[in-house]
């Protein structure tokens, strides 16, 4: 690990003050995805600001009838909240089919969301990798690249995000707040949150420099079936090759957003709009304009056959 | 090194003197800060910890790891280093309460907490329960992964029992305790002599005993 000095914050618009003041600054709040790759020399901050103490560590009931996460609430608190397991158990379900008991007591809410890509090209630094370092060119695309992007690629990047819980605050419609060096507050829909790579992978969220995130907020509950399907090389504690996070509602109505696809958290609202006519016509809805290589191709057959799985286990009484 | 003296130097031995260092009183005493490694720039910080009951100080560069701190400094070796990379689960240990990677945290994020580690759980004489249980029904090959295995399953058992529901929960509010819950909740332990068989059983011996 390269060197680094360390302040503990004291407040949010103290943190986003000090990440501002402080060039190569980072946030550290669980820290199982940062230090993995400040190991690694992937990442390398001169100054870490520690948010942990900062209090937001709450979820708590809105005034229309959501609920508001703390940025700091760990993974495994927001999948065993008992209103998020009643109103919202698709979050829960995307939580606890994420990472391994140990990583989600410490992984955090505003730190899953900024995860960054598990593609094998960007942790090996021998290999060229343009969001590790821009303009070096993507080994990935002629590469191994099972496990990567099929949806919202460009020629420079073809990988995946890496998070569960993502896919399911996307479906849900999440917010996420933040509050900016200025001490100016935010609220960015979580459809805008994550970027896609196009010509400048390395650029992932639209927080801007110093921007912390403070909360997550999801709007009141949608009622219906809820249900996450993960696929994966094991049973357990892998990432995805494919997810779809799913709420049924009535008349056939449903809603749906794709982990493992893209860049971002994947929805197309015209797979929404398919939802009545069965699993092929969301797959296809969702997947149309796919960019696929002769390792990933098979992503498309097993995201209908997701599909078909999660629609039988709602129809399942 | 001659085969003789290679064969002296057995695993066994190897093995005996690391317990011997687990089991002294002074593996608890922080070790003098000449000893700690090269300063960062902003040099060392100060961190308590209370580690197995025990208050104690350290002054360290802000990269060490909970792990390093552990080992390194305060020389409780029984916590391993695996992967380093929060991968294997070797490095597991309860902080306020709760298992953890101690390879993916640093020392100085948990001033002022409290660290229960395999050497806080038991010891040679008045074995933890579930020690005692993974010796009764041999879970273990090599051993390297059980001290995580033993912290991670001590904790994964105050789960359950808090009620909170995993991946193959069917009812995330009818939480109970099954062979597949252990499975799936244990899965961040990884044994690379795949006793996992033999590490069920005893969890689920140790889970009947508490029921």
């Amino acid at each position: 690990m390269k060197t680094f000095t360390y302040e503990r914050a004291t407040s949010p618009a103290a943190a986003a003050s000090a990440a501002a003041d402080r060039p190569g600054a980072r946030f550290i709040a669980g820290g199982t995805n940062l230090l993995d790759l400040m190991k690694l020399q992937i990442e390398t901050p001169a100054h870490l600001i520690d948010v942990n103490r900062l209090g937001l560590d709450r979820i708590e009931p809105t005034d229309e009838g959501g609920l508001r996460i703390g940025a700091l609430v760990r993974n495994s608190d927001l999948a065993g909240d008992k209103r998020v397991r009643s109103d919202y158990a698709v979050l829960s379900r995307a939580l606890l089919a994420g990472a391994s008991g140990q990583l989600r007591n410490k992984a955090t809410t505003a730190g899953n969301l900024l995860q960054r890509t598990r593609c094998p090209y960007f942790y090996d630094t021998t290999k060229p990798c343009n969001k590790r370092k821009p303009g070096s060119g993507c080994a990935a695309i002629k590469g191994f690249s099972r496990n990567l992007a099929i949806m919202g690629t460009s020629d420079a990047c073809i990988a995946t995000h890496p998070s569960d819980m993502a896919v399911a605050m996307r479906l849900l419609d999440a917010q996420v707040d933040t509050v900016s060096p200025d001490g100016t507050k935010r609220i960015i829909p979580i459809a805008d949150f994550h970027r896609l790579p196009g010509e400048t992978p390395h650029l992932e969220s639209a927080l801007a420099p110093g921007e912390l995130i403070v909360s997550v907020t999801l709007p009141k509950p949608l009622g219906g079936t809820h249900v996450y399907r993960k696929v994966r090389d094991r049973a357990s504690y892998a990432f995805a090759l494919v997810s779809v996070a799913a709420v049924f509602g009535k008349n056939g109505e449903a809603r749906f957003a794709f982990g493992g696809l893209a860049p971002k958290p994947w929805r197309v609202d015209a797979a929404d709009a398919a939802a009545k006519n069965g699993a092929g016509a969301v797959a296809e809805a969702a997947l149309a304009g796919a960019s696929v290589t002769r390792h990933n191709a098979f992503k498309k057959d097993l995201t209908a056959r997701t599909l078909a799985s999660v629609y039988a286990q709602e129809a399942r009484p | 090194m001659t085969t003789e003296d290679f064969n002296r130097v057995s695993r066994r031995t190897i093995l005996g003197a690391s317990a011997a260092i687990c089991a002294a009183p002074a593996a608890t005493a922080a070790v003098p800060a000449s000893a700690a490694k090269k300063p960062g720039a902003q040099g060392l910080l100060p961190v308590t910890l209370k580690v197995n009951g025990k208050h104690l100080h350290l002054d360290l560069d802000p990269r060490t790891t909970l792990l390093d701190a552990l080992r390194e400094h305060l020389r409780l070796t029984g916590t391993k280093k695996g992967c380093d990379h929060g991968q294997c689960g070797a490095c597991t240990v309860i902080v306020e309460g709760r298992r953890i990677n101690s390879c993916l945290t640093l020392a100085v994020m948990h001033d002022g907490e409290s660290v229960t580690t395999i050497e806080g759980l038991g010891t040679p004489e008045k074995l933890h329960p579930m020690q005692k249980a993974f010796v009764v029904h041999d879970g273990y090959q090599c051993g390297y992964c059980t001290p995580g295995q033993i912290c991670s399953a001590v904790a994964m058992l105050d789960e359950i029992a808090a009620g909170l529901p995993s991946h193959v929960t069917a009812d995330l509010d009818k939480v109970r305790f099954s062979d597949a819950e252990v499975r799936e909740r244990m899965s961040g332990n990884i044994c690379r002599c795949a006793a996992y068989s033999n590490i069920v059983a005893a969890i689920r011996d140790v889970a009947e005993q508490d029921a």
